[in-house]
């Protein structure tokens, strides 16, 4: 099919672009937002630790 | 009953994490290729509908997306009952990781059956067998997000979230049941057109790629979800904080 | 001398009752709510006989249902939280029977006062004699099941802060089957068509309750104590 028809879907373009489009927008955000959330966790953690062998420095004795 | 011991090793977090980050980029990119080849085939080379034109090309993510609605709800259930019976952290990280994909799912074949409804039936909404059971599976996968949100204690989330998974899938089926019945009490002059005609292999070969894609999509996803989340389930024990370290000095976390 | 697990049974049953004959007042609560409810729909929409007769079987049961879950906060509630239900958890008795036991005591004070306001309500919404025949049928057969599967909710948010919202977002969609054949029974029966393929779901439904749903509440309440 040509170009401008790819686009008009027989008339049906808003229907079947607003489809793809929100299957896309979700599916693309839940794929990516892992990978943020994942590195996220990683600083957090990191932060955590740090606090925690601090902690530890100042309270030799317990452990 | 005790599992046999090869299953032991592939079920600590540990592995889990070194495995699913090798898994990854494999599953990732069958996902994009079965994507395109499915997207290409069900634009150009499928033709369009004799009846509907071009607007039945939303079968292609309407129906795919609603096969991928039950099939992970019947995985979350299952990697739920496994892992409350055999006390498996894996499975039900697996079950918790997999609920919010499920019911992305569920939405996007809600979402697309109503577009699909309107120039097929004239209407948004229409309640007919198949889009009526989904929000029913939509509100189950609710339920279960939310309960497990609810309970702080992660083990006894998941323990919960695996009676309420086990209930919902047994219940599923009668669901359906139900509510197909109901339908056909009820059949207007919409019959539903979503139950699909003999279907030409045109349209039928986009259509399963695009639901293999969605199954390398899903498994690539939640393996995603579940690497971040086991760090923090998992953050007390050796291996995170090895990780947590590597990554630090490997300038920047990747 | 220890009871033998029959014994417990009964003699839980007859615990549950006579606690709640003493707090009977609580009871009437989800009844009221019931009857109300109903109530509304003549006013949210209209009196014409013809209308309320066509949605009385569905009003009368979406009711009912909201009455029920309404009145499942009373069903481990109490013992909760005096700790009796920890006790009865820990006995030798199998937990799932001792959970039957309350469950059917709670259907006795609940459930059947339900069945029995049928009539009333079935007049309000101009129900004719043959449908609330078959209604009250539906109801006796579809309240324990409520019951049943109440309770497994319940025993999964006993414990949580909002339990009572999260409950019905957990409870209602596994009602569904039993609104739609019931509905749809006294529909039928209306219409002067056979009842007995919707009676027989009902029952096939009842007694998947009663065999699995005190197991998983049981399940359920054993994670929400810890």
């Amino acid at each position: 099919m040509t170009a401008s028809e790819f686009f008009h879907m027989g008339g049906y373009a808003f229907f079947v672009w607003s489809s793809y489009g929100i299957a896309t927008l979700l599916l693309g955000w839940m794929f990516i937002s892992p990978i943020f959330k994942r590195r996220q966790i990683i600083k957090e953690l990191r932060m955590k630790y740090r606090q925690q062998e601090r902690q530890q420095q100042d309270n030799p004795a317990e452990s | 009953m005790k599992l046999p011991a090869i299953l032991h090793k592939f079920s600590s977090p540990r592995n889990f994490y070194s495995m699913s980050g090798k898994l990854i980029p494999w599953l990732a990119w069958g996902f994009g290729l079965t994507l395109l080849a499915g997207l290409y085939t069900g634009f150009f080379v499928a033709p369009p509908d004799y009846q509907q034109g071009e607007s039945y090309r939303i079968m292609f993510v309407h129906v795919p997306a609603a096969w991928m609605s039950m099939f992970i709800y019947v995985v979350m259930a299952t990697s739920a009952a496994i892992g409350l019976i055999w006390r498996i952290k894996t499975a039900d990280l697996m079950a918790s990781m997999s609920a919010p994909i499920g019911a992305a799912f569920t939405f996007i074949a809600l979402v697309t059956g109503s577009l699909w409804g309107k120039p097929m039936w004239g209407t948004y909404w229409v309640w007919d067998a198949r889009l009526t059971s989904e929000l029913v599976l939509l509100f189950l996968y609710l339920g279960f997000i939310a309960l497990q949100a609810s309970i702080e204690d992660p083990r006894n989330a998941a323990r919960a979230g695996a009676v309420l998974a086990i209930v919902g899938v047994v219940n599923i089926p009668i669901i359906h049941y139900s509510v197909e019945w109901w339908s056909t009490l009820h059949q207007g002059a919409t019959v539903s057109k979503l139950d699909k005609p003999s279907i030409h292999i045109t349209m039928l070969i986009p259509l399963l790629l695009m639901a293999i894609s969605f199954k390398l999509y899903y498994l690539a996803s939640v393996l995603m979800r579940g690497r971040g989340e086991v760090l923090r389930r998992e953050q007390n024990s050796r291996w995170v904080k090895d990780i947590v370290a590597a990554e630090t000095q490997s300038g920047g976390v990747k | 001398m220890i009871p033998s697990t029959g014994s417990a049974f009964v003699a839980l049953i007859r615990r549950d009752l006579m606690l709640s004959y003493r707090h009977r007042n609580e009871l009437l609560n989800p009844l009221l709510f019931f009857v109300i409810v109903v109530t509304l729909f003549p006013l949210g929409t209209s009196p014409e006989k013809e209308l309320l007769q066509t949605m009385a079987p569905g009003v009368i049961w979406v009711a009912a249902l909201l009455a029920a879950m309404l009145s499942l906060d009373s069903l481990f509630k109490a013992d909760y939280e005096d700790g009796t239900l920890e006790q009865l958890l820990l006995s030798q008795h199998s937990n799932a029977l001792l959970v039957l036991a309350k469950i059917f005591s709670h259907w006795l004070v609940t459930g059947v006062p339900i069945i029995l306001l049928a009539p009333l309500l079935g007049l309000f919404m101009f129900l004719p004699a043959e449908g609330i025949k078959t209604l009250m049928l539906t109801l006796l057969l579809g309240t324990p099941i409520l019951s049943l599967v109440g309770a497994i909710g319940m025993g999964l948010t006993l414990g949580l802060n909002r339990g009572g919202m999260l409950l019905s977002l957990l409870v209602l969609p596994l009602y569904i089957p039993v609104l739609i054949f019931s509905a749809s029974a006294v529909d039928a029966s209306l219409a002067g068509l056979e009842i007995k393929g919707q009676l027989y779901f009902l029952g096939a439904l009842l007694a998947l309750s009663i065999t699995l749903a005190p197991i998983a509440a049981a399940t359920a309440l054993k994670i929400s104590i810890e």
